[in-house]
C-alpha cells in the first residue's frame, strides 16, 4: 500500500504533467513514469526532478501516439502500458499508434524489462496520465459549447453533449487543450472497472502485422549501408585467452575483411556487479554472416585457458557430496527448534533433491549492431537492462556514456538473459576497431549456449517431521549452492523467508556453497523455477507419508501460518518498496480454484494417469497448479494442465495474459525433462538444442486451462509466476500416476521422456 | 558463383560461394529478414521457407541446390498478410516474441497445402520441427485450424501457386 500512496503523491504534483501544442496541431500530454518518480525517492544527493518523457499526443484527425520507454521482448509489455492509457482517455484502440523510445537515461529514469514489475509500476500512473487528458478534453469542451463540464460524457475520442445532441472530437479540441493548464490530480476520478472497454478486453500484440509478415523488426535484422557482419570467438572456459591464433590465414579468407584479437582491458572503473562482461577473443568481421562463419571454422587458436580449466559438473557433484555430510556453513534461519521437533516427531522424513545448471537460450541468438564515428558511438540493440549496456560499454571501451547513443529494438525472447550485455561491449569494441563501418555481430547458438550467465544447479538436503495427527512439526533444509563465504554467486541464494517458513513452527534453513567456474544469473522466476520443485514436491512427500489428501494438506498447511509480518517501509528494495510476502489467504484462493476446475479427487482416471498440484508465490503472484499425466512406462504424457492464479484486481490484457500461462508452463516443462548444462574441463558441453532441448508441439499438452481470481490487490506481473508450479505438479502427478518419486532434474536423468 | 533464383516471383541473381546456405543469402544478400536464424542445424526450424513448394530448413539448404525452384519466404507468402494463416495467427493472437513464427506460418502453410482440413495429430507432426521458446503451441494448433476453416481451398491455392510461380 505503501506504494500506490507514494505514486499518487508524486503524480499529485501536477507541476510534472506538461501539455503542449504539436507542429501542425494536435496536443501533447507528457508525464514521468512511476518508476522514474519513485527512483528519485532513493537515498544520496537529491536527484533531479522527474523529466516528463512519456507522452501522449492526440492529433488533429484523432490518432492517438503512445511512446512505449520500455524493451520488449515478447512479454506484452507494448500492449499493455498503452492500454491503460488509452481506456481512461477514452479513446478507440485501432486510433492508437505506438512509438518506440530510444534509449535515454536524460529522459527516462528506467528503461528494462525484467521481475514482472511493469505491471505493477504502471498501474496507477499510467491511467492517471490517460484520465488526465480526458479531464483537459471535457474542459475544453465545456468551453466551446458553453455548457457545464458535469453535462459532457466522452467515448471513442469524443465529448458528448446529450442533451443538445452537439459532440466535439479530440482532434477538434487539441488547440484549445493545449493552452490549458494541467488539470488537479487529487480529483481525478479513475474508471470503475465495470466501465473499462479497452482494459481487460483481448487484444492482439500491437506488432502483430509485422510479425505475420515478415517484416524486419528484431535485432537480428537491423541493416544499414555499408554494414559488415561479425562473429567472435571466445576460449570454451570462461576467462580464458588467446596465446596465438592463425590470423594471417583467415584474413586471407573469401569476404573476410578483418580479423583480430581482442582483449580484456583492465577495468579500474566500477565494472557492474554480477557483470563480467568483455571476454576475451577473435572477432572476425566480413561481407556476410557466413563469410565470418565460415572463416571461424578455420580458425588454429592456443588458449591460455587459466584457472577454470579444472571446473566440472562431476567435481561439483562430489564436492557438494562433502559438503552435504559436513556441518552446514551458515544458517540462514532458525525458528524454534527443528531437531528438537523432529525427535519427538511421529515421522521423519528425508529426501535428496537436485536441480542442474541450465540455460536461457531465447530464440534470437544475442546480437548487436554497432557503429563507431567522430569518437562516438551508435548502437542497436534488444537488451533487457539497457542503461546497464550502456555503461558496460563505456566502462570498457573508455568512451563517455554520453557519446552512446542507443536504438532499442525488439528481442526474440529474454527470460533474463538478455539483462546482462556481453554481447553488446563485443559490438561495441568489434565497431571501434573499425570506424565508420557498421558492424552487426551475431553470436552462434552455440556461442549462446556456451557462454550464458546459467540458472545455477544446486541440491537441497530435507529432513521434516510430522506430528500424529499429520502436521508438519519441524523442517530443515541443508541448502548446497555457490559461491564464496558469505556471498552467493549471482541468483545462487535462497531467502531465510522461502516456504515452509512462517507455516512451519520449528525451521531452519542452513547452506554451505563451493566456488564456480562459469557465470550464473537470473533465469525466468529466478531461484523459484528450481525451489518450488524441490519444495513442493517434498511437501508431497510429507501429505503422502501423513496419509493425507495432498491438496487438503496444502490448505491445511497455508491456514497454519503465523501472520505476514509488516511489508519494510517503502524506499527501499525494487522500485522504491519491497514486495510484500506470500498472503496465505490469497494463495488459498488459488489453490481452491485449481481444485474446482480440475475436480480435484472427483475424477475416476485408469491406472497410469492422475492428477497433481503444487503451489507457488513469486514476483507477487499466487499461482496453484495442476497437472493430469499419464505414465506409460517411463514416457509421460501431459494430458492437461489447470492453472488458477492471483495477480490482483484485473487481468489487462487477457489474451497476452493467457498465452503467458501457456508459455510458463511449456517453459517449466522443458526445464522438468529436457534441459541440463554440463561442465567437462571449464567448458560447457552442450552447444545447442539437440543437446539442450525444449518442448515441441508434439508434447505439448493437449489443453492448458487459464482462470484467474480477481482479488482486491492492485494488479501484479505475469512474466514469471506461472513457470514454477508446473514443475512439481507434474512431477506429483507422476508419483500418483506411476508410483515414481523424481527427485533429481532433469526427469531425463531417470529415463523418463515426454511422450 | 553466380546463382540465378526465383524468390517471391522475382528473379534475381546472387553471386555467392556455392556452400552458402539460402538462409544467408536471403538475410544477407537479398536483405528477406522474415526467415530467422535460430540454430544453424536445422533444430528449431525458424529458418522455414518453401522450395518448390516443399518446406525446408534453409540454414542448411545451400543455395546450389536451389537451382530452378521457386523459393517462397514469408514475405511472399500474401500480397499483404491476407493468407489464411497470417489472418488466423491475428485473430487468435499467436505470438509472444514472435521470433519463431516466420517458420511457423510456413511450416503451417505446406501442411494446409498438403491436408486442407489437418487434425490435431497431423498438426503435431508437421510442425514438430519448429520450435517456440515462448511455448505459444496451443495457439499454434487453434490458429491452423482456423485457417483451415477460413479458407482450406484458399490457403492450399495460394501456396501451390506461390511454389511454382
Ligand atoms: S536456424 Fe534453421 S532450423 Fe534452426
Ligand atoms: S513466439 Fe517467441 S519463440 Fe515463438
Amino acid at each position: 500500500m505503501k506504494r500506490k500512496d507514494s505514486t499518487q503523491n508524486v503524480l499529485n504534483r501536477r507541476s510534472f504533467f506538461k501539455i503542449s501544442a504539436v507542429a501542425g496541431g494536435g496536443v501533447m500530454f507528457s508525464f514521468p513514469f512511476a518508476s522514474d518518480l519513485l527512483a528519485q525517492g532513493r537515498g544520496g544527493a537529491a536527484p533531479p526532478p522527474p523529466n516528463p518523457n512519456n507522452f501522449i499526443k492526440v492529433a488533429l484527425d484523432g490518432t492517438v501516439t503512445i511512446v512505449a520507454k520500455n524493451p520488449e521482448t515478447g512479454q506484452g509489455v507494448r500492449n499493455m502500458l498503452p492500454m491503460m492509457i488509452a481506456d481512461e482517455l477514452d479513446v478507440d484502440w485501432k486510433n492508437v499508434r505506438l512509438e518506440q523510445a530510444d534509449f535515454d537515461d536524460t529522459k527516462y529514469a528506467a528503461q528494462s524489462s525484467g521481475g514482472s514489475t511493469a505491471t505493477p509500476n504502471a498501474w496507477t500512473p499510467m491511467r492517471q496520465a490517460g484520465a488526465a487528458g480526458r479531464a483537459l478534453f471535457i474542459t475544453a469542451a465545456a468551453q466551446k459549447l458553453g455548457v457545464p463540464e458535469a453535462e459532457l460524457t466522452t467515448g471513442a475520442g469524443k465529448v458528448n453533449h446529450a442533451s443538445s445532441k452537439r459532440s466535439a472530437t479530440y482532434g477538434e479540441l487539441a488547440a484549445a487543450v493545449a493552452k490549458l493548464p494541467p488539470p488537479d490530480f487529487s480529483r481525478l476520478k479513475l474508471k470503475d472497472p465495470s466501465e473499462y472497454k479497452i482494459i481487460g478486453k483481448k487484444h492482439s500484440a500491437y506488432d502483430i502485422g509485422k510479425i505475420v509478415t515478415g517484416a524486419p523488426i528484431f535485432g537480428v535484422d537491423v541493416t544499414l549501408p555499408g554494414m559488415l557482419h561479425a562473429c567472435f570467438e571466445k576460449c570454451g572456459v570462461f576467462g580464458g585467452k588467446v596465446v596465438k591464433a592463425n590470423l594471417d590465414e583467415i584474413k586471407k579468407l573469401p569476404g573476410v575483411k578483418h580479423a583480430f584479437v581482442v582483449e580484456r582491458p583492465v577495468i579500474t572503473d566500477a565494472v557492474l556487479p554480477g557483470e563480467p562482461g568483455l571476454e576475451n577473443g577473435i572477432a572476425i568481421v566480413a561481407e556476410t554472416w557466413w563469410h565470418a562463419n565460415s572463416a571461424r571454422k578455420k580458425l588454429v587458436v592456443e588458449w591460455n585457458e587459466g584457472p577454470n580449466a579444472g571446473d566440472s559438473s562431476v567435481g561439483y557433484a562430489k564436492k557438494a557430496e562433502e559438503l552435504g555430510k559436513a556441518a552446514p556453513q551458515r544458517t540462514l534461519r532458525a525458528d524454534g527448534d527443528a531437531d528438537a521437533a523432529l525427535k519427538s516427531a511421529a515421522k521423519v522424513v528425508e529426501a535428496s533433491y537436485s536441480y542442474p545448471f541450465i540455460a536461457h537460450a531465447p530464440l534470437e541468438p544475442q546480437n548487436c549492431t554497432a557503429v563507431f564515428k567522430d569518437g562516438k558511438l551508435e548502437m542497436w540493440g534488444n537488451s533487457q537492462q539497457p542503461g546497464r549496456g550502456r555503461k558496460l560499454v563505456a566502462d570498457t571501451l573508455g568512451v563517455a556514456e554520453t557519446d552512446i547513443s542507443l536504438h532499442m529494438v525488439r528481442a526474440g525472447g529474454g527470460f533474463g538473459r538478455r539483462l546482462t550485455n556481453d554481447y553488446m561491449v563485443e559490438a561495441a569494441w568489434i565497431a571501434k576497431q573499425v570506424p565508420g563501418v557498421p558492424v552487426k555481430l551475431i553470436w552462434s547458438r552455440e556461442d549462446d549456449m556456451r557462454h550464458d550467465y546459467y540458472r545455477p544447479g544446486g541440491w537441497q538436503n530435507l529432513k521434516a517431521g510430522i506430528d500424529a495427527s499429520g502436521k508438519i512439526v519441524g523442517w530443515k533444509n541443508h541448502f548446497l549452492s555457490y559461491g564464496d563465504g558469505e556471498t552467493f554467486a549471482s541468483s545462487s541464494a535462497m531467502g531465510p523467508t522461502e516456504f515452509p517458513q512462517r507455516f512451519v513452527p520449528n525451521y531452519t534453513l542452513q547452506s554451505s556453497v563451493q566456488r564456480l567456474g562459469i557465470r550464473t544469473g537470473a533465469l525466468r522466476a529466478p531461484s523459484s523455477n528450481a525451489f518450488a520443485f524441490v519444495i513442493q514436491s517434498f511437501i508431497d512427500e510429507l501429505a503422502h507419508a501423513a496419509g493425507k489428501d495432498p491438496a487438503q494438506f496444502r490448505l491445511d498447511l497455508l491456514a497454519s501460518g503465523a501472520p505476514l509480518p509488516a511489508p519494510p517501509a517503502a524506499g527501499g528494495g525494487r522500485g522504491g518498496f519491497a514486495p510484500p510476502g506470500m498472503n496465505a489467504d490469497r494463495m488459498i484462493g488459488a489453490m481452491k480454484l485449481a481444485m474446482e476446475k480440475c475436480e480435484w479427487g472427483k475424477k475416476k482416471y485408469p491406472a497410469g494417469t492422475a492428477q497433481g498440484i503444487a503451489f507457488h508465490f513469486s514476483h507477487m503472484g499466487y499461482f496453484a497448479e495442476v497437472a493430469e499425466v499419464t505414465v506409460t512406462g517411463t514416457k509421460v504424457k501431459v494430458n492437461k494442465v489447470w492453472v488458477a492464479g492471483d495477480i490482483g484486481s484485473q487481468i489487462i490484457n487477457p489474451s497476452g495474459a493467457e498465452n503467458l500461462v501457456h508459455g510458463g508452463v511449456i517453459d517449466g516443462m522443458s526445464e522438468l525433462m529436457l534441459q541440463e548444462i554440463t561442465v567437462d574441463k571449464g567448458k560447457v558441453v552442450q552447444g545447442n538444442f539437440n543437446t539442450h532441448g525444449m518442448v515441441r508441439i508434439n508434447q505439448a499438452p493437449i489443453a492448458i486451462e487459464t482462470h484467474f481470481v480477481k482479488s482486491t490487490a492492485s494488479p501484479t506481473g505475469l512474466g514469471e509466476p506461472s513457470l514454477p508450479p508446473v514443475l512439481p505438479a507434474i512431477a506429483n502427478a507422476i508419483f500418483t500416476a506411476s508410483g515414481k518419486r523424481l527427485r533429481q532434474l532433469p526427469l531425463s536423468k531417470a529415463g523418463m521422456s515426454w511422450a | 558463383m553466380a546463382f540465378k533464383l526465383n524468390v517471391n516471383g522475382h528473379t534475381t541473381s546472387v553471386d555467392v560461394p556455392a556452400d552458402m546456405p539460402l538462409l544467408w543469402v536471403l538475410r544477407d544478400v537479398l536483405n528477406l529478414k522474415a526467415a530467422k536464424f535460430g540454430c544453424g542445424m536445422a533444430q528449431c526450424g525458424a529458418c522455414t521457407v518453401h522450395v518448390g513448394g516443399q518446406p525446408v530448413r534453409s540454414c542448411m539448404y545451400p543455395v546450389s541446390q536451389v537451382g530452378t525452384k521457386a523459393v517462397t519466404t514469408l514475405e511472399g507468402l500474401s500480397a499483404n498478410g491476407t493468407h489464411p494463416l497470417q489472418q488466423a495467427w491475428e485473430t487468435v493472437d499467436v505470438p509472444q516474441c514472435g521470433y519463431c513464427q516466420a517458420g511457423q506460418i510456413m511450416s503451417a502453410a505446406a501442411l494446409l497445402a498438403k491436408t486442407p482440413k489437418p487434425t490435431d495429430k497431423d498438426i503435431d507432426t508437421a510442425m514438430s520441427g519448429n520450435l517456440c521458446r515462448c511455448g505459444t503451441y496451443l495457439r499454434i494448433r487453434e490458429a491452423i485450424h482456423k485457417a483451415a476453416d477460413m479458407g482450406s481451398n484458399a490457403a492450399a491455392k495460394t501456396v501451390q501457386t506461390a511454389g511454382k510461380e
